[in-house]
């Protein structure tokens, strides 16, 4: 009776047209996640028989279901690390990586802040790191107002929180500052910025897309050019906004991908993946990255670009950095 | 019997000032003053213990008219955000990337399986157990030490904040204390009925990586039956026999085997619809009875109810011990003065006039249950899935996590969504209790 109650099917579902079974599973970060719900969703028009569930344990959490064999494909908003590569190793499981998007990382103010227009890496990191910390906004600028720094960021086990700091402590082995207020859900980050003054805030792009009307960007003088660049679609995917742009990945298992199933998935996916990146937000890759990381899966091509045969972090634009000689499984 | 009226009946209301200063204030007055005459000054306190008074009654309005002035404001803006959003779409719909098309059916129905489960499951545990502590009082000394360990755990159980019940629900329905090969895992589950498995191949026009040429041979997919989950693989071969799942449901087809980068490939549309890349390795999927049964029970709709009972089963216990107790003791004496057993005496007699009290338990419990997020984020952690849950261990989402995951959004349009999938989320809440509550009140009747 139970099955009669509750296993209808919704008065909405439409009729099928393929024949294709079978389940996908996907976990990981909820940065990639409306990418990979895009995916699932469209995917699902054409073979509504195949079963796409997709996860938001975390890009720490989903690689930790990933690296034992539980999901088939992990969504993450940074590459994997030595450690989740040892897990996947040991377990036995081979994966294609696979960048999908583009994510800004953007540090926002208040809009009626009328000082914090540009900040530099430096001050970035005298705002940022444990040690270093500024208390007032004076002693990073010469010129800025006496007053106290409030930060919000968002939460420690996310990966845009992992990307940031990788970027503002680099390889030194620092912690950056503990007293911020944190929150995992980015609208209470944006309120938060919002509300307070003499305050800054960093999350990805889109939130603060949605949020142009209460939040400005902080431009980011990039350290190469030494000029002050905001993020923007044109800027993100040039790499002229720097280094704060970031690829969002997918990991897929080449076991499952031999899935038929899984395959199709992957191949909506990444035919897909500029569309639904902008659209959810993101920024496209170049059509270059997409057509390399096709190539990835028909040649069977699995490992990690991000990690050198010595298992040391390689960090660099994702045009450099995803080339076939990099691969290391 | 409504407050007011109580008011009217008490002693203190019924009393004038000045009846009062003569009898108690002089009674109380006199060891003080220690048998001096009667001082009028004293008149003073009495008039503050009756302002007192008072004041007290008007805090306690104040304070009750606050928490409903709380409520109707939450519930109003609730509504006022909430119904605009509310829609056929919503109700019936899958969780699209676009908020116009967005629905939460999957999570609704998610939310009925997993708490349909959880009660039938908890209400007989939680019910039983109080009985067993109220009930039946201990003969010897050990099984009262025991009954009081119980009793001192569920205590200090319904203080224990909900995420950590998920992670116990993660190690003890999960994965079973390890106990089983890991559910999820490639190589299955340890022990499984009502599964059959099958090798699924794809034709070679339809692989997304593979450069056939031939553009006009359609996708077709085949099925090979395998005697389980762990057996070896299919080798396609020319010849073979193979299901195909059409639109008239399964149709048997011969397939053809090649290597699609040196055999000649078939001009003819037909054929090269049943053409299977030989080296093609096939996936292994499941078709599953209704009654599918696994051990370990893994992520899905049992686990999550389980963990539930471990959130909600205290409160359930700790309510039918309060509302047992309430019966009076008088009855159960008369009935067991007539000759019935203690078992005759508990269920015709104690139990019956308990049950609106056990209803009264079993609503708010049911209320936390159903708005849980934080275990089940941890037990599913699934917050897109586009069909209901078929079987006990299908994946699922909850209503709770899917408006979690829109207000999480930076979109605006998500999170009035959300607000309207709140409004659901209480009306299921409210039909749930309005049940409760109607057998409460039958119960009720039946006793007078």
């Amino acid at each position: 009776m139970m099955v009669l109650l509750f296993g209808g099917v919704s008065p909405l579902a439409e009729a099928q047209n393929s024949g294709l079974l079978g389940n996908v599973a996907i976990d990981g970060s909820s940065t990639v996640y409306p990418i990979s719900e895009a995916a699932a969703s469209g995917f699902q028009k054409q073979y509504p028989q195949v079963k796409v569930s997709v996860g938001i344990s975390g890009t720490g959490g989903g690689f930790k279901r990933f690296t034992v064999g539980d999901t088939d494909i992990s969504d993450a908003s940074r590459p994997i690390k030595d450690s989740e590569f040892k897990a996947a190793r040991e377990s036995g499981i081979n994966f294609f990586e696979l960048p999908v998007a583009y994510d800004g990382l953007t540090l926002v103010a208040r809009k009626s802040n009328t000082w914090l227009n540009e900040l530099t890496i430096e001050e970035i990191k005298t705002i940022f790191l444990a040690g270093s910390a500024a208390k007032k906004w004076s002693d990073v600028r010469k010129g800025w107002p006496d007053e106290e720094i409030r930060i919000f960021a968002p939460g420690t086990d996310s990966g845009t929180f992992d990307y940031f700091k990788e970027v503002v402590v680099g390889k030194t082995g620092a912690s950056l500052r503990s007293d911020m207020s944190t929150s995992e859900d980015d609208n209470v980050l944006v309120t938060g910025v919002s509300g307070t003054p003499n305050s800054v805030g960093f999350f990805g792009v889109a939130y603060y897309d949605e949020n142009k009307d209460k939040l400005k960007s902080v431009a980011i003088v990039n350290p190469k050019t030494g000029d002050a660049v905001s993020p923007t679609p044109e800027t993100i995917e040039s790499g002229t906004y720097a280094p704060f742009s970031r690829p969002l990945f997918i990991y897929v298992n080449s076991e499952s991908f031999k899935r038929p199933e899984v395959r199709k998935f992957i191949g909506y996916y990444l035919q897909n993946a500029p569309k639904m990146a902008s659209s959810a937000g993101y920024v496209a890759l170049p059509a270059s990255i997409y057509k390399e990381a096709m190539m990835r899966c028909r040649k069977d091509k699995t490992g990690t670009h991000y990690l050198t045969p010595e298992l040391e972090k390689r960090t660099g634009p994702v045009t450099e950095i995803y080339q076939e000689s990099n691969l290391v499984n | 019997m409504s407050g007011n009226d109580s008011h009217g009946d008490s002693p203190l209301q019924g009393q004038s000032p000045d009846a009062s200063t003569t009898e108690a204030v002089k009674q109380q007055a006199e060891p003080v003053t220690n048998g001096a005459p009667f001082d009028a000054s004293k008149l003073v306190t009495s008039r503050n213990r009756i302002t007192k008074d008072i004041r007290f009654r008007q805090m306690c309005i104040v304070t009750a008219s606050a928490s409903v002035l709380i409520l109707v404001f939450l519930l109003g803006s609730l509504l006022v955000s909430g119904l605009p959003a509310l829609s056929w779409t919503l109700l019936t719909g899958y969780p699209e990337p676009e908020p116009e098309n967005a629905g939460l059916w999957p999570a609704l129905m998610g939310t009925l399986w997993v708490c349909t489960m959880c009660a039938l499951i908890t209400l007989p545990l939680g019910i039983g157990t109080a009985i067993l502590l109220e009930e039946f009082t201990p003969r010897n000394k050990l099984a009262r030490n025991v009954l009081s360990l119980i009793q001192l755990n569920i205590t200090n159980l319904a203080g224990v904040p909900s995420v950590v019940y998920g992670i116990i629900g993660l190690t003890a329905f999960v994965s079973m204390f390890s106990l089983f090969d890991d559910a999820d895992s490639t190589d299955g589950p340890s022990m499984e009925m009502g599964a059959v498995y099958f090798d699924q191949f794809s034709n070679v026009a339809s692989d997304p990586f593979l450069n056939t040429g031939d553009a006009d041979a359609r996708e077709r997919y085949f099925l090979i039956p395998v005697d389980s989950r762990g057996a070896p693989v299919t080798v396609p071969k020319t010849g073979m026999l193979a299901y195909e799942n059409g639109e008239a449901g399964f149709a048997t087809v011969e397939i053809l085997a090649i290597d699609p980068f040196t055999d000649e490939v078939s001009a003819d549309a037909d054929i090269m619809s049943r053409t299977i890349d030989n080296t093609s390795t096939p996936g292994r999927i499941s078709e599953k009875q209704w009654y599918y049964l696994r051990l370990p029970f893994g992520r899905g709709v049992v686990a999550g109810a389980l963990t539930l009972m471990l959130v909600i089963l205290p409160v359930i216990i700790i309510s039918t011990q309060e509302a047992l107790r309430a019966v009076p003791a008088t009855l159960r004496a008369g009935a067991l003065g007539l000759g019935a057993t203690p078992w005759q005496v508990v269920w015709n007699v104690t139990l019956p006039s308990a049950i609106p009290g056990i209803m009264t338990g079993a609503i708010l419990a049911m209320s936390r249950a159903i708005g849980e997020t934080a275990p089940i984020l941890i037990i599913a952690g699934i917050v897109y899935i586009r069909s209901a849950p078929q079987h006990l261990m299908d994946d699922c989402t909850v209503m709770p996590l899917q408006i979690y995951n829109w207000i999480q959004r930076p979109q605006d349009e998500f999170h009035e969504i959300a607000a309207g999938g709140i409004v659901i989320l209480l009306a299921i809440l409210l039909t749930f209790n309005a049940v409760a509550i109607l057998i409460r009140h039958r119960m009720q009747n039946k006793l007078r």
